[in-house]
């Protein structure tokens, strides 16, 4: 994943847990729904094409009847007029019809006891089905307000990245004031410790004022090496042997305090 | 599109703009990988300049959330590393 994207979610996750890009389930129910009107009006279509089979039985039992019917006719008249031959062939063939109409109501019954069936089925998935569409209009309507819930959370998304935007910055001048003033305080250090010159305490920076330092530092060594030569010889203890003139004089100062103190 | 550079605001960047980003994007997310602090702020730098040139301020009375952010443009790699740990970059 790119960085963009990375420090975009990033942010949006923290400014807000609520967004949720998922598709839209509405649809998806809506989709769900029209399957089950599909296969709600396949049974139905089922349900009518039995229904027109069953009538089409019916009126060719009612047709062959009514032929029946006709033969019995023309068997009684052919007997009226005493053609028993006529009357026999009009039974044999009324025989045949009986047949038929037996068989045909037999599929009739067949097909109103399937027709019985399927409307049943018909009926409970049509109860199902107008379950689900309630069920469907139910969560569409939670959901609708779930996103608007969101549409809320991703408002709230904005004002957390201006949040954070702003945050950052402050937190970004309060970093560098710190470490402004952490270098300031080892500055300090560092000049206490001696390791830094102090620049304001430099009044003589150029390269003048250091050779004369440098002069003034060497006649000083000068100066201490002749007091130690001079050292070396006993009479010069009390001409130039600053260090044994203060240790007496210590003592008698000490000794003229404690004098001068008592009443 | 709109991208922030954080600490700076938003800016309105055309679709098309993105391609031209992407490359420098995948420059800064290998320079973070490998470490390359020249390399990192470079790409950075040339990304940040392409938004600005590229797009115009967003009006900033609208709040609108960025689809895009990017790190400030004197971010160090370190700070961005840190911005895509856990912590992130808002606090809480």
């Amino acid at each position: 994943m790119s960085l963009m994207k990375r420090i975009s979610l990033i942010f949006r996750s923290k400014a807000s847990n609520a967004l949720d890009r998922a598709e839209d389930p509405r649809q998806t129910l809506d989709y769900s729904y029209q399957r089950q009107l599909d296969l709600l009006s396949k049974v139905r279509r089922g349900v009518a094409d039995v229904a027109t089979s069953r009538k089409r039985v019916e009126l060719q039992i009612k047709q062959l009847e009514q032929q029946s019917a006709k033969l019995q006719g023309q068997a009684e008249k052919a007997i009226g007029v005493g053609r028993e031959d006529l009357a026999r062939e009009a039974l044999t063939r009324k025989s045949g019809l009986t047949t038929q109409i037996t068989d045909l109501q037999a599929q009739r019954d067949n097909l109103q006891g399937e027709e019985e069936k399927l409307v049943l089925a018909q009926q409970r998935l049509q109860t199902k089905v107008e379950a689900f569409r309630t069920r469907k209009e139910t969560i569409k309507a939670n959901y609708t307000a779930a996103e608007a819930q969101t549409r809320i959370g991703e408002a709230m998304s904005g004002i957390g990245e201006e949040m954070g935007d702003v945050g950052l910055a402050i937190q970004r001048a309060e970093d560098k004031t710190a470490q402004l003033q952490a270098r300031a305080g080892a500055i300090d250090e560092l000049i206490a410790s001696g390791a830094l010159d102090d620049a304001s305490q430099l009044n003589s920076g150029d390269d003048i004022a250091r050779e004369l330092d440098a002069l003034s530092s060497g006649s000083d060594v000068e100066a201490e090496l002749a007091r130690l030569k001079a050292g070396s010889q006993p009479q010069a203890i009390e001409s130039g042997g600053d260090i044994l003139a203060d240790e007496q004089a210590e003592p008698e100062s000490a000794r003229r305090d404690t004098e001068g103190g008592q009443p | 599109m709109i991208v922030r550079i954080l600490g700076e605001g938003q800016y309105d960047l055309e679709d098309h703009a993105l391609d031209a980003l992407n490359g420098l994007d995948t420059q800064i997310e290998s320079a973070i990988e490998s470490g390359d602090e020249a390399m990192f702020r470079t790409a950075l730098e040339g990304l940040l300049a392409a938004v600005r040139a590229s797009g115009t301020h967003h009006d900033p009375e609208s709040l609108d959330e960025s689809d895009l952010i990017l790190p400030p443009g004197d971010a160090t790699l370190e700070e961005v590393r840190e911005l895509l740990g856990d912590d992130g970059l808002i606090p809480g």
